[in-house]
């Protein structure tokens, strides 16, 4: 047999006994094949950003037809949900301090004698300020609401409809209905990807290092580059059954619309396993216990989401941590998966962070292969 | 036989004897205390930095196809927001396109010809285009864009319009300035001490079996209790002082107000810890090993404590079922606290359902850890 064939054997062997290792165990097979639809199905209602059932607290001075009407007309969509009514300002405070309510609003006496004579009535409207963005959403909403009543009212008084002189008529491209789902789900694809293939491998090696198993593979005629082909191509193959498995779940449950090339992101795809791999073989490479491995996989964890551009967008971070992000291949796999899937974005568009995925994963790999050399020496 | 079982009272000698050999494997180990000690730290400050949740800056393109002195300057009150900054002028529809799709603008102005003529008339019209796939974002620009929008026509019409009907004043309790580091900071400690607690403790009793040494822990006169116990305290210290550092950093260096009760941080704190630790414990005596703990621990706290604990999306937007999941996930009630604490500044009063569920995950926890700590060696 020539060299190239004997090689290919070895690896093969390698992965075979590496598939067999990591199923031995049943719990394991839940883990990998499970655990991500789980994870989308629960995370995909979750990660939602929309004003909806937001909870509001009216404190009512005035008691009449129209501030019962300007509630009814707040509550009226999905956007907002009463908490309770009362006139007194202590209940509101109370529903705030408590969590009871994310928005309050205060209507003052004499609100509908305002309306009728044509003066200006002042109505509040407080958000508390800790609840995530969701409050700062909610304040918009109820402000424009108050204001479209205010109108409608006067001109049902007046008879004529009140007009502003300059219009903006805005139109959302590639999801009409600013569906915060549509734009999210693709990332948590993306995220449960990453997060799968970093735990297949962070302790992979250092495991084998721990349990003395190490010096068997170093003693049998593997070479590094081949030991870490071996560990990485069943992990690779595991990890693209995964993707497809989350993929289909998004599409078919959520149905999150696909415009793209299926082609085009399974190839961006792989490259981003292979990175996420690799990130996952270096910390594996460096630690020298299992725990270290796992503090280290945790240390690359967090910055690896929220430096991914997941919920806010990258550009609006101090340029430091923006440049920190072009390092991070779950940045660009959101970028290539949200554009694949919602814009139809292809490669001419695209290519950049494809090469970066490329030169991610072949430095990355190249890498994990030295650092086990220096391991293994 | 059951001589181990019947050791029901817990002996303190034997249970600090325990923790100080616990104590003794984890000093041996540098690397993991520094990470165990700096990890939280570096996190919080990173982020702190790092997440920026007001939108700032954004890429617009403009198609100004009037030219005249007021589509100029509605596109000077588009940049004076702050918010969106002009990269882009094309001269063609089809170049706005281009530019949404691939990413180079988020959002695209297009003046029609006439604008100024029929402003003047008071019916004009201005199409903004939004790069909707960005849903949040779109979200937050509309807004802004309908107010500059609003106010530019107002300035416009001048007196001919009378004040309107109703004026509504927004206020913003608690972090009035609506400064991202002051919402971050509390809730980020939080979520962090979440995972690395269920981390610290998710490979004790599974190294113990893969290393062998858990023949001499199931020979020696401990009891269950005493050995989860033991095991928990030297973590519990890491964790202590891993939030009291986190806590530190907030307030010198990210300056975030600390309005409550800091002994009731520091009481609570110490039921969430023994919760998550002994949650820890309970994987690691279950699975037996340290891969599969990895593995478990870390989809359990990860993902969950950052997506399920309303630090990033309202809990009372979700949908029911999935709130009943949040009732689930430990960092949800301290994210509550933390949040509570810091910038509410409400004690007990307010917090007790958290407290409560605190306890009950305390105690759940433990129990679970001393069920599934099996002293029995198989054959």
């Amino acid at each position: 047999m020539s060299g190239f064939r004997l090689k290919l054997l070895r690896i093969r062997r390698l992965a075979r006994k590496e598939l067999r290792q990591l199923f031995r165990d049943p719990r394991t097979k839940r883990i990998i094949f499970a655990s991500p639809i789980v994870q989308l199905l629960l995370f995909g209602y979750a990660v939602n950003t929309d004003v909806r059932d937001v909870r509001m607290f009216v404190q009512d001075h005035d008691r009449t037809a129209d501030s019962r009407g300007l509630v009814q007309s707040l509550t009226a969509g999905t956007e907002f949900r009463l908490a309770g009514t009362s006139d007194r300002a202590a209940d509101l405070t109370r529903a705030l301090d408590h969590g009871d309510a994310t928005v309050g609003i205060v209507i003052p006496a004499g609100f509908e004698a305002d309306l009728a004579a044509g003066r200006t009535a002042d109505v509040q409207v407080i958000v508390d300020g800790t609840n995530s963005n969701t409050g700062i959403l909610a304040q918009g909403y109820a402000t424009r609401a108050i204001q479209a009543y205010g109108l409608r009212r006067a001109a049902e008084r007046t008879g004529v409809a009140p007009d502003p002189p300059v219009q903006l008529d805005a139109r959302a491209w590639f999801n009409p209905g600013l569906v915060s789902r549509v734009y999210n789900v693709p990332a948590v694809v993306g995220m449960i990807v990453m997060l799968m293939s970093m735990l297949l491998t962070a302790l992979s090696v250092v495991r084998e290092r721990e349990l003395g198993t190490l010096d068997q593979l170093l003693v049998s005629p593997l070479s590094a580059g081949e030991l870490m082909l071996g560990k990485t191509i069943p992990v690779a193959a595991i990890a693209m059954v995964q993707l497809a498995l989350v993929t289909t779940v998004a599409l078919l449950w959520f149905r999150i619309p696909f415009r793209g090339s299926f082609l085009l992101l399974l190839f961006a795809a792989a490259l981003f396993i292979l990175a996420g791999l690799a990130v996952g073989l270096l910390i594996s490479t460096v630690s020298r216990t299992q725990q270290e491995a796992f503090l280290g996989l945790f240390l690359t964890l967090f910055p690896v989401v929220i430096l991914s551009g997941f919920l806010y967008p990258v550009e609006t971070m101090p340029p430091f941590f923006e440049r920190l992000s072009l390092l991070n291949p779950l940045h660009h796999f959101l970028v290539i998966a949200r554009s694949v899937f919602l814009k139809g974005a292809g490669i001419v568009v695209l290519w950049p962070q494809v090469a970066a995925l490329a030169g991610m994963a072949v430095v990355g790999l190249w890498a994990a292969t030295r650092r086990f050399r220096g391991v293994v020496g | 036989m059951d001589g181990t079982r019947a050791v029901t009272i817990i002996d303190p000698v034997r249970l600090l004897a325990i923790a100080r050999k616990e104590w003794i494997q984890v000093r041996r180990d540098r690397r993991s205390l520094y990470l165990a000690f700096g990890l939280p730290l570096l996190l919080l400050i990173f982020f702190g930095y790092a997440i920026n949740w007001d939108i700032e800056d954004l890429p617009l393109a403009v198609l100004d196809r009037d030219h005249t002195a007021e589509s100029r300057a509605l596109v000077d009150a588009f940049t004076a927001s702050g918010l969106f900054t002009v990269v882009d002028r094309p001269a063609r529809e089809a170049e706005v396109e281009a530019g949404l799709v691939s990413g180079a603008v988020r959002a695209a102005l297009v003046v029609p010809p006439g604008f100024a003529r029929d402003a003047a008339a008071g019916d004009a019209r201005v199409q903004l285009l939004l790069d909707g796939a960005d849903a949040n974002t779109a979200t937050v620009a509309l807004g802004y864009a309908d107010a500059i929008v609003a106010r530019y026509g107002a300035r416009l019409a001048g007196s001919r319009t009378s004040a309107p009907p109703i004026d509504p004043q927004a206020r913003v309790w608690y972090n009035p300035t609506l400064e991202s580091k002051n919402m971050i900071v509390p809730a980020l400690i939080a979520v962090i001490m979440s995972v690395i607690a269920a981390l610290l403790t998710a490979l004790t009793i599974a190294r113990e079996w893969e290393r062998g040494t858990m023949e001499q822990l199931a020979a020696s006169p401990v009891s269950r209790v005493e050995v989860v116990l033991g095991k928990l305290l030297p973590y519990l210290a890491i964790g202590l002082v891993d939030v009291a550092a986190a806590v530190a950093a907030g307030l010198l260096v990210f300056q975030a107000p600390l309005r409550g009760d800091v002994f009731l941080l520091g009481v609570l704190t110490i039921l969430f810890l023994a919760g998550a630790l002994g949650f820890g414990i309970f994987i690691s005596a279950a699975v037996k090993s340290q891969v599969l703990a990895t593995q478990m621990g870390l989809i359990a706290t990860y993902l969950p404590s950052l997506l399920l604990s309303g630090f990033l999306f309202d809990i009372a937007s979700m949908p029911l079922p999935l709130q009943g999941v949040t009732l689930l996930v430990p960092a949800r009630y301290f994210v509550t606290v933390t949040r509570g604490i810091f910038l509410k500044g409400v004690g007990l009063e307010a917090l007790w359902p958290q407290a409560l569920m605190m306890i009950a995950f305390a105690t759940l926890g433990l129990a679970l850890a001393v069920r599934a700590f099996k002293k029995e060696i198989p054959a």
